[in-house]
């Protein structure tokens, strides 16, 4: 799950790193409110939406009037930012941050991150803040500072204050630097993230180290037990139809491809669009009903499918294991029926435990449903189906 | 011969009065995987399924020497539970458990360093399907109809595209010797390297079908490994060609966030270091027939 820059730096700011003063904004006479009660000369008014790269495409506008700030506001509020990490639809901006925008000598980057191959938190540092990390890696690999925390005793002050020395900052500003990568460090392992990035960390000229920008990622496994960030998620910024199939507990993410998919389990809905691919046609989504495949699952699953526009065909890929294809067959036919689904080809695969039944219970609804026996024919079939019906 | 289970492998279950301890604790049980106990914090002293059950996993090692725990236990108390099978002296913990939190998991992995390397327990799982030697024992969710016992070794990430080329195999007369689900989290108790090694070392497994996807740097590291150590073929596949980058797709593991995560990539990587890419996930069957008569 993602956060807006506001809430990390929230989050981050309840943990002792130090932030600039900014107040979130629904409204551009908000906005204006929160510029006076701020107060100051120079504000920076930010899109709050679940994607970087804003600086570049507009969405940071920096504010030297009221007027100016309750402009950057209209301006931003209610529209779609399209940015480079957006996608071609862009992230709908509802909030704007405010906040008061203060010169500085220096930008430093700061990251961490669940590293899967340590199977560790590792802490990145880099002097050259303000640019993406893949370009600080591109540009000066040698210079990226690295550091990884031991889990029995988490980060420890000699190595936050190692990586202050070595990012070059004087005596006064290095204390504070470790303050800021000690507080970063708590805030990611307390609420369960998998990152964390501040970037650019900043340094002013009276010696202050402020987060600039920040961004959060949180384990989805652990959000049972973080309900202070589960709050904080903001329905706007994710797919309509993957909300609601996270409602359903299905996993679904839409694509751009004409041929639905139904299928049980990650790893083979994942080689079901590969094969489709293979086969010559485009999976319109991944879409796993997980294990179970109940008969309300599959039903869900075929009116989230269809919700699609794009969709022309629906493959149904179940490898039935403890449950039992006759099953998952009655699961399919009751959903054809009751969802009324015509007019677009079916193509059904069933395979695993009691096979023989499932295929006679979908042979005897009289629903045309294209059947198959393998995953190359299921995908053939379907693509054929798709080419038959454009 | 096969690895990690055979029929003699004293098993216990943790979480085995819950729906689906219970459940699959029966289906191991008519498989005939030797079950000997079962833990439940509270039950203890009861039986479930004629299976002896303990309020403690240390109670159940001492009184039915079990060396093997399978746990159905819910992902907030899961970490627990294969920690304190860990500290028993259970050697080989099979974690079905979807949901744990990936600090939990990486707190378990350096738990398990604190055993010195003789006797560290190997973890299969998290979010995975099990083991299943066809024929002797399964230690896991599968249909085990499904398997032919036979000489291939299977390792996937994911459940049921495994089950897949389990019945790929079966069609074409081949069996397998073990199939091990080291599942879709993004830190697994164990990796196809591990597993790799023990294969190695069994005559029955003649090849190895490794089945990876999207995400994580195991698939690398095991090619890497292969081409260096392993004497026997291996047929590998990377499943999410068509997956878009940074959405996870359904495992938690599966998402493409850095260079090398990609398909194409681990494809072309398992390529260079000498593996047998099967072309398409409706080819696992007829690669690995390929590779096994021109060896």
């Amino acid at each position: 799950m993602d956060v807006h820059e506001y809430q990390a730096k929230e989050i981050l700011a309840s943990h002792g790193v130090d932030i600039p003063p900014g107040t979130v904004a629904f409204s551009p006479d908000q906005a204006v409110y929160a510029a006076t009660e701020l107060g100051g000369s120079h504000w920076v008014v930010k899109a709050q939406i679940h994607a970087g790269a804003r600086g570049k495409a507009g969405g940071v506008k920096l504010c030297r009037t009221y007027h100016e700030v309750q402009q950057a506001a209209r301006d931003l509020l209610g529209k779609r930012l399209v940015t480079a990490q957006t996608g071609p639809e862009g992230k709908p901006v509802q909030r704007v941050y405010v906040e008061v925008a203060d010169p500085f000598e220096r930008e430093i980057y700061l990251g961490y991150v669940l590293d899967r191959k340590l199977e560790r938190v590792r802490v990145i540092a880099s002097k050259h803040g303000g640019m993406e990390i893949e370009e600080i890696a591109k540009n000066t690999p040698d210079e990226l500072l690295q550091v990884i925390v031991e889990p029995a005793v988490g980060l420890q002050q000699f190595q936050a204050r190692e990586l202050a020395f070595q990012l070059g900052l004087n005596i006064k500003q290095v204390s504070r630097a470790v303050k800021t990568i000690m507080g970063a460090y708590r805030a990611f392992r307390d609420n369960d993230a998998t990152m964390l990035e501040i970037n650019p960390l900043v340094v002013t000229k009276d010696d202050k180290v402020l987060a600039l920008d920040a961004k959060m990622s949180f384990d989805d496994n652990a959000l049972f037990r973080r309900r202070n960030v589960v709050d904080m998620n903001d329905p706007s910024q994710s797919d309509p139809r993957e909300a609601q199939a996270a409602e359903h507990s299905l996993n679904y993410i839409g694509l751009d491809g004409e041929i639905g998919c139904i299928v049980n389990g990650a790893g083979l809905a994942m080689a079901t669009m590969d094969m489709i691919k293979h086969a010559g046609g485009n999976p319109a989504n991944f879409l796993d009903v997980g294990g179970g495949a109940s008969p309300e699952r599959v039903a869900t699953a075929f009116r989230l499918v269809l919700s699609d526009r794009r969709v022309k065909v629906v493959l149904v890929n179940i490898f039935a294991g403890i449950n039992r294809c006759d099953w998952v067959a009655q699961g399919v036919v009751d959903a054809v029926r009751a969802e009324k689904i015509e007019g677009v080809p079916l193509v059904v695969r069933l395979a695993g435990t009691n096979v023989e039944a499932g295929k006679k219970i979908i042979t005897e609804s009289g629903i045309p449903i294209i059947q198959a026996d393998t995953l190359a024919e299921a995908a053939d079939k379907a693509v054929a189906a798709y080419k038959g019906a454009k | 011969m096969s690895i990690l289970i055979d029929e003699k492998t004293p098993i216990l279950v943790q979480g085995i009065t819950g729906d689906k301890g219970s459940f699959h604790t029966k289906e191991m049980l008519d498989y005939g995987s030797n079950v000997v106990a079962g833990v439940t914090p509270g039950k203890g002293g009861k039986t479930h399924h004629g299976v002896p059950v303990f309020n403690t996993v240390r109670e159940a090692v001492r009184e039915t020497g079990a060396q093997a725990s399978i746990t159905f236990v819910a992902p907030a108390f899961c970490a627990d539970a294969i920690m304190e099978a860990a500290d028993s002296g259970v050697r080989l913990i099979c974690s079905i458990t979807d949901g744990i939190p990936a600090q939990d998991m990486m707190r378990v992995k350096r738990y398990f360093l604190r055993f010195p390397k003789d006797r560290r327990p190997m973890m299969v799982g998290p979010n995975c399907a099990g083991i299943i030697s066809p024929g002797k024992a399964m230690l896991g969710i599968m249909p085990g109809h499904i398997y032919k016992q036979g000489s291939v070794g299977l390792i996937s990430r994911s459940g049921t595209l495994g089950y897949e080329a389990a019945s790929q195999l079966k069609a074409l007369g081949l069996g397998i010797s073990t199939s091990v689900g080291i599942g879709g989290d993004p830190i697994n108790g164990s990796s196809f390297l591990d597993h790799l090694v023990l294969f190695d070392k069994d005559p029955e497994t003649k090849a190895v079908l490794i089945i990876g996807e999207i995400g994580g740097p195991q698939e690398a590291e095991a090619s890497a490994w292969i081409k260096e150590n392993f004497s026997k073929p291996v047929i590998g596949f990377v499943a999410g060609l068509t997956a878009p980058k940074g959405r996870r797709m359904g495992h938690a593991g599966a998402i493409i966030s850095a260079s090398g995560d990609s398909a194409a990539e681990k494809t072309e990587i398992m390529k260079s270091y000498g593996l047998t890419v099967a072309p398409s996930p409706a080819e696992f069957g007829s690669t690995v027939a390929k590779v096994l008569q021109s060896a």
